[in-house]
């Protein structure tokens, strides 16, 4: 499957904006990232090994917090996965 | 201090945006090719702001908005460069939720303050950090190219 790295994860990523790994859910891709890439380990999970919390990942056009299996979900040479971190920010409640 | 180099097309964009949105905030995509001297920003791209909850002080991309986006990107060569949003009534200067909600390292945080409606400073600040632990935002100078 092939995995989409956002901006700031290229670096880590040898420069790459998408790497194409061999699994069969999303863990053992993400496991496989990390693996050939292991400087993108510390920028996606905890010291834990929870997935950040900031981090979001996309199957193709589906939420996997959401999906019923979550990372769990098997995927195909087709599918691609995208890594998302959140965009947000705002103002101190007005005085 | 580092440039970021935005098309006056752009320029102008980001800041109509954030009058069109007064007194709620606006926020968008910005993007660009990487150059030897910084991010050139050809695009910027408007985006839905999800909080519709308190939108006069906050602003959130869905993140699937931004698959999206960066999808279509992506087939026209060019990357994320940053984002923008606008500061309704307040200085063009992050805040401490901007910096807390702020995980794209090394991409570019445009804020354009709009005072009673009309488009004030625009400001850009990198964010700048090896990585989530030590990010800060360093305040870059917007060259408009005609």
């Amino acid at each position: 499957m092939t995995i989409f790295i956002p901006t700031p994860l290229r670096p880590h990523a040898g420069g790459q904006d998408a790497v194409e790994v061999s699994a069969a859910t999303i863990a053992q891709a993400l496991e496989a990232l990390t693996h050939a890439h292991p400087g993108l380990r510390k920028h996606l999970f905890t010291a834990e090994g929870k997935l950040r919390a900031f981090v979001n990942l996309y199957l193709n056009d589906e939420d996997v917090r959401y999906l019923p299996a979550k990372e769990a979900t098997a995927v195909t040479s087709a599918d691609t996965l995208s890594i998302i971190p959140s965009i947000a920010g705002g103002l101190p409640p007005r005085q | 201090m580092g440039i970021l180099h935005l098309s006056r097309t752009v320029y102008e964009a980001v800041r109509a945006h954030g009058e069109e949105t007064y007194p709620d905030e606006c926020c968008g995509a910005l993007l660009g090719i990487p150059t030897p001297e910084g991010w050139r920003v050809e695009v910027a791209v408007r985006a839905g702001n999800t909080r519709t909850d308190s939108a006069h002080n906050r602003y959130q991309i869905a993140p699937l908005e931004l698959v999206k986006i960066e999808r279509e990107a992506r087939g026209k060569g060019l990357g994320i460069a940053g984002f923008y949003h606008s500061h309704p009534d307040h200085p063009a200067q992050c805040s401490p939720t901007d910096l807390a909600e702020a995980h794209w390292l090394e991409c570019s945080y445009v804020i354009t303050a709009v005072a009673q409606g009309k488009a004030a400073v625009t400001n850009s600040f990198l964010l700048a950090g090896v990585s989530e632990e030590d990010k800060h935002f360093e305040q870059e100078t917007i060259q408009v190219e005609e």
